[in-house]
């Protein structure tokens, strides 16, 4: 059972490290630590989460997904085009055209993945460029501003719902859709058996390939979602929106914990190593020190981070003598 | 042993016939392809004084992509040499405020890209940490700092002798930065096939736990090559800031994946163990020609990248299209 | 010698023998090619329930080719497989599941990261009214089949926590997990000990008692004629024969397998020895083993023998530098040795020829020159340089020695079967010149011929004065070459036995903790 504890304890490590965090901070600026000014922390985080929990599924799996960013400009431009030129479709069809255009790019990434085996990393670092290109080609480089998208379309994610904005009761659901995938469906478990064993999973029964496949749907569809929900969060489209933000994604995975090579992490992990980055981008203002100062804080927590889970995981060599077994 | 020993030939196939089916033979096609379609789209093209600006586009980018070739080969990987540019093209900056001639400024820049190598290499060799993680860390670490120092101002004010390393011509349209790429190329065409310090690090490539059975100090190569890493983005930090004439935080910024495009574009194996020099060389040549054509048409930078994300899969999908089509039809 | 089916001293193919029965599972004319070998050629095979049949075979006979076809891993390219009649294609490893085969593979095939319960029950874990996975049904179950094969585990536990024998056992488990009419067992004794093969009997016979048909790979002759009631012998891809054990003797079988009368011939090999090379004492590792010491001379073989997973590896890597000992010393000629890594070993003259050829032993991917000079390319080089003639001549000098097969020294060693493979590791080790070899399973899943020339080599090279260590779990290799030998278990040195002394069942008894006969 120790052995268990101590895999759990790599998530509860982390939360501590989070608690610590905000009541460090609260010290000094105990309104931080307000029940509305960390709701705002994870309102502003909820785009971060839903994309670490997409890319979590693709990592866990032993691949990378580095289009994601790309991808969610490109949604977003797509649904604020169509927003722009028709403003009487409804904000939920655009949404379903969200998802499903993100699903279709995360369906090529994952294509090139399974069926001609490219490695993930340069299939998706040339879709990167490409999603991105195409966003510039749809608009010739112009801007959607926000007089150009319906009011209804804005105020979508700002909408409050019991005290919460819509946007973090999506992020609230899909951290619950993904924790119930994740440990209790058999699609969710055959990532990890993917990305621990690919061999033995074929043995096991488990087809690769798809499984792969689905997981970049997921991230590729995940990420569609956020394109609508940035863009009407922020009313505002253009080629450049979350530029480089796929590398903030992989960051959140990597400090919660969700393991490079594959087949290791969690849920839990995923939305706290993204909470971890959120509330360092919103203390940083609040304790008076410069914006430009969080490029570098995070990428100290990603290396921090790898170096801590690779202690953790770091083999001790084959169990052989019989005093060395735990059971 | 039945004492007649068997000798066996050195080799089979001719050089000849390896060259024509190599990878660098496809890529010089396209190269070719490139020119002629450039030749004739622009009448400008064909200009020595176009040309040689043109290398620009590729000169400094390339100067690195050597390096990380090396290391793709080895099975690993820096994604940090954009921001260390940025951090080298700082503390030059930084070095300038305090009165700093150019010969102390090439040193800063040499110096930091060598510790931002050293830093990489550290953690991945005595942590054994993955690389791909650990250089997306150091590339938020490196760029933040150079954000933390300057913030959204700008370090001007080079001495004028500076500029000679990205803006200086050694002899009639060659550009000093050409002169370098050339030689750059060469040192590390022959330190991958000409040195017994190359031969391990396709060994490592390879087969990482079968080369450290056979007493190859498998993480002093690794570290050497991120050490390599780090000084030729130092070198590539002089080029560019002295082209430039200033620094800002978001210098180079995005390079990283054009340098990894370019690498694998030249046939470098992203799982590592193969890929020659040569390949490199003509993939930076293609990308700065098509980079140079597209600008002659006035076609935006963001298009050209569409081009080139497709040019990076293609080329990698088509042999694994045709190889598929040929085994299909087997069956 | 016999040839194929000739002379076969049993009724061969008459199946109709054994009383009362029609197969479960029935393969006819199954072949199956890859490039450059025909693995299986036009082989059967019948299944019949509450049976066990032993399915026996030298290395490279077909035996795990036909595993893969019934577990839906390959396909056949031609011959039927019929459950209870009625022909059935296993596409994938799931449409076989569902036709009640289930396979016990050797330990690579579970999953270190996941825990004990879900290794048994991925791909068909229990489920909830709402469809999801049930964990709390999973964990009960799983301590249930945990406690049915005798595995003493908590099955929340993580696999990686666990030896080998209890993870052959969790593999078990998993197979026995699914509601399966026929089980195979490949090798499933091979890393247990001796209560732990005792416990399996059992659960075989009560598996066998329940109707399930079982078919059962082990070159373990004593187990064999203990629980098999039947038997199919595979050579080179091809059936030789099959019927009821009871019909026949180890001998014959032994002749069916190798298909020339039994007794390998071995070397003959006079006993020099020399001055004293190597000293070790009490060599140390947290997990791996304990207080290993012996010492080693110029012109001996020295045996070490134990089961699969008893430490016999992790002791020679340790003293080859990859892994780091806590405690203990090496002595080369006398001379206290620091070996921290394999390079310093290499220049301290120990060398390492390791059992898992593709992975660790040849580079591959990098042609036959290129493998050879690896370690010694500083003698082929000057300041840095390659010279190609002499890294060429090194090579085609060695590769002589070894008589190595290939089409030139710029062939990928990939290509090359894994006797010559082995021979271009051999002569990667020779080129540096060392004063103590060790062989770790030099001859595991290579052809006999090869087999042959790596022993007579073996020997010639201990006759140089060289001093060569030898892990083997093979006893007729092991009795063949030694002049002593030491026998692992769990770790730990167990007895030492000089060539006069030793004895097949001796080895047999200290390797699996057996006390002597009564």
């Amino acid at each position: 059972m120790n052995m268990q504890r101590l895999m759990k304890s790599r998530e509860l490590l982390l939360a501590l490290a989070l608690v610590l965090l905000v009541g460090g901070i609260a010290v000094r600026f105990p309104a931080f630590a307000s029940p509305s000014s960390l709701g705002n922390v994870f309102n502003d985080t909820s785009i971060l989460i839903i994309l670490a929990l997409g890319q979590m599924v693709v990592i866990i799996t032993k691949c990378i997904d580095l289009s994601v960013a790309s991808n969610l400009a490109l949604t977003g431009m797509i649904v604020a085009i169509i927003n722009a030129s028709a403003p009487g479709i409804p904000v939920a069809f655009l949404i379903v055209i969200a998802i499903s255009a993100g699903a279709l790019m995360g369906a090529i990434n994952g294509f090139f993945v399974w069926k001609l085996e490219i490695p993930p990393i340069v299939v998706t670092l040339g879709t990167l460029t490409i999603f991105r290109g195409i966003v510039f080609l749809l608009t010739d480089g112009a801007w959607i501003n926000a007089h150009e998208m319906s009011a209804s379309f804005k105020a979508l994610p700002r909408a409050d719902f019991v005290g919460l904005p819509v946007l973090s009761w999506i992020a609230i659901a899909i951290i619950g859709v993904m924790a119930v995938l994740m440990t209790r469906t058999a699609f969710g478990r055959a990532t990890y058996a993917v990305g621990g064993n690919p061999h033995a999973s074929v043995y096991t029964g488990i087809n690769v390939g798809f499984t792969r496949f689905a997981a970049f749907i997921i991230s590729g569809s995940l990420a569609g979602l956020c394109g609508y929900l940035w863009v009407a969060r922020y009313a505002v489209a253009y080629v450049d929106i979350a530029g480089g933000f796929e590398l903030d994604v992989v960051a959140a995975c990597v400090i919660g914990g969700i393991s490079i090579a594959g087949g290791i992490g969690s849920v839990a992990g995923a939305v706290m190593g993204a909470l971890f980055l959120g509330v360092i981008k919103n203390a940083l203002p609040v304790i008076n020190i410069s914006p430009f100062w969080q490029l570098a804080i995070s990428g100290a927590a990603i290396i921090i981070a790898v170096a801590l889970n690779a202690r953790a995981e770091r083999t001790k060599g084959r169990v052989i003598l019989k005093k060395a077994e735990v059971v | 042993m039945d004492g007649s020993a068997r000798i066996l030939p050195d080799r089979l196939n001719s050089g000849f016939s390896s060259l024509i089916k190599s990878w660098e033979t496809l890529l010089l096609a396209v190269a070719i392809a490139v020119f002629i379609v450039n030749t004739f789209t622009s009448p400008y093209f064909l200009d020595p004084w176009n040309l040689s600006d043109a290398t620009f586009n590729f000169t400094e980018k390339a100067m690195i992509a050597f390096a990380m070739a090396l290391l793709i080969i080895s099975g690993e990987i820096d994604l940090s040499v954009a921001a260390i540019i940025a951090i080298a093209s700082t503390a030059m900056g930084y070095a300038v405020q305090l009165g700093a001639e150019t010969p102390t400024l090439v040193l800063v820049g040499v110096g930091v890209g060598l510790a931002c190598g050293a830093f990489n290499g550290l953690l991945v060799t005595r942590l054994g940490l993955p690389s791909i993680v650990v250089t997306i860390g150091t590339m938020s670490l490196f760029r933040g700092l150079a954000f933390i120092i300057l913030g959204d101002k700008a370090y001007t004010g080079y001495p004028a002798d500076f500029a000679f390393f990205g803006q200086g011509y050694v002899w009639w349209v060659l550009s000093f930065e050409l002169v370098l790429f050339v030689i750059v190329a060469l040192i590390f065409a022959i330190i991958l096939h000409r040195t017994s310090f190359g031969r391990t690090i396709y060994a490592i490539g390879n087969n990482p736990t079968a080369a450290l059975f056979s007493g190859v100090r498998v993480q002093r190569v690794k570290f050497v090559l991120f050490l390599l890493t780090g000084l030729m983005s130092g070198i590539a930090a002089i080029c560019l800031t002295s082209r430039l004439g200033s620094t800002r935080p978001s210098i180079a910024m995005g390079w990283e994946l054009e340098i990894v495009t370019m690498v694998v574009l030249g046939g470098i194996s992203i799982l590592g163990g193969s890929g020659r020099i040569p390949g490199v060389v003509i993939a930076a040549l293609i990308l700065g020609m098509v980079t140079f054509g597209f600008g002659l048409l006035n076609v935006p930078g963001i298009v050209m990248s569409i081009f080139i994300g497709l040019l990076l899969i293609g080329v990698i999908a088509l042999p694994r299209v045709l190889s598929q089509l040929v085994k299909a039809k087997a069956q | 010698m016999l040839d194929h089916k000739g002379t076969v001293p049993v009724n061969v193919q008459d199946t109709n023998a054994s009383p009362g029965a029609t197969p479960i599972l029935e393969l006819s004319g199954i072949s199956k090619r890859f490039p450059g070998v025909l693995a299986l050629d036009d082989v059967g095979l019948k299944l019949y329930p509450g049976s066990v049949t032993a399915l026996v075979g030298e290395n490279g006979a077909g035996k795990s080719t036909i595993v893969k076809i019934l577990t839906g891993i390959y396909q056949p390219d031609g011959g039927t497989i019929r459950i209870d009649g009625s022909a059935k294609r296993f596409a994938t490893p799931h449409t076989a599941t569902l036709s009640g085969v289930t396979a016990i593979h050797q330990e690579t095939v579970l999953f270190d990261e996941l825990s004990i319960a879900e290794n048994i029950f991925l791909g068909h874990a229990p489920r909830n009214r709402l469809g999801l996975i049930d964990w709390s049904a999973m964990h009960t179950r799983a301590a249930d089949m945990l406690a049915n094969v005798g595995a003493d585990v908590d099955p929340t536990a993580k696999l990686r926590d666990l030896g080998i024998a209890n993870k052959h056992l969790v593999a078990v488990a998993r197979a026995l997990s699914v509601e399966a009419r026929i089980v195979i067992m490949d090798e499933p004794t091979a890393a247990l000990s001796h209560k732990e093969i005792n416990e399996l009997y059992a659960l075989i016979e009560s598996l066998r008692q329940t109707g399930k048909a079982i078919l059962f790979i082990s070159h373990k002759f004593d187990e064999i004629f203990k629980i098999a009631d039947r038997f199919a012998v595979f050579r080179d891809g091809r059936e030789i024969a099959d019927g009821l054990i009871d019909d026949i003797t180890p001998d014959d079988l032994v002749q069916m397998m190798v298909g020339r009368s039994v007794d390998q011939i071995f070397p003959a090999r006079q006993h020099h020895q020399g001055t004293e090379v190597l000293r070790v004492a009490g060599y140390c590792h947290p997990t791996e083993f304990q207080d290993i010491g012996f010492s080693l001379h110029e012109g001996e073989i020295l045996g070490f023998y134990g089961l699969v997973g008893s430490g016999r590896s992790e002791f020679m890597q340790a003293l080859f530098g990859i892994t780091k000992p806590s405690k203990g010393a090496v002595r080369i000629d006398g001379q206290i040795a620091v070996v921290r890594s394999p390079a310093e070993a290499i220049n301290r003259g120990i060398v390492y020829v390791p059992e898992d050829r593709g992975k660790q032993g040849a580079v591959i991917g990098l042609p036959i020159f290129q493998n050879i000079s690896l370690p010694s390319l500083s003698k082929t080089s000057r300041a840095g340089f390659i010279r190609l003639a002499e890294e060429f001549a090194l090579a085609r000098d060695y590769t002589a020695r070894l008589d190595l097969r290939a089409a030139s020294l710029d062939q990928d060693v990939g290509e090359l079967s894994g006797g010559n493979q082995q021979k271009v590791v051999i002569a990667k080790w020779l080129a540096t010149r060392p004063r103590v070899i060790i062989l770790d399973e030099p001859t595991k899943g290579i052809d006999i011929g090869s087999k042959a020339a790596v022993h007579e080599f073996m020997a010639e090279l201990a006759s140089q004065g060289l001093a060569v260590i030898m892990v083997s779990s093979e006893i007729p290799e092991i009795l063949g070459l030694s002049d002593r030998v030491i026998v692992m278990r769990e770790g730990l040195m167990v007895e030492q036995f000089e060539r006069d002394e030793l004895t097949p069942e001796k080895l047999v008894r200290a390797a699996a903790d057996i006390g002597e006969a009564a």
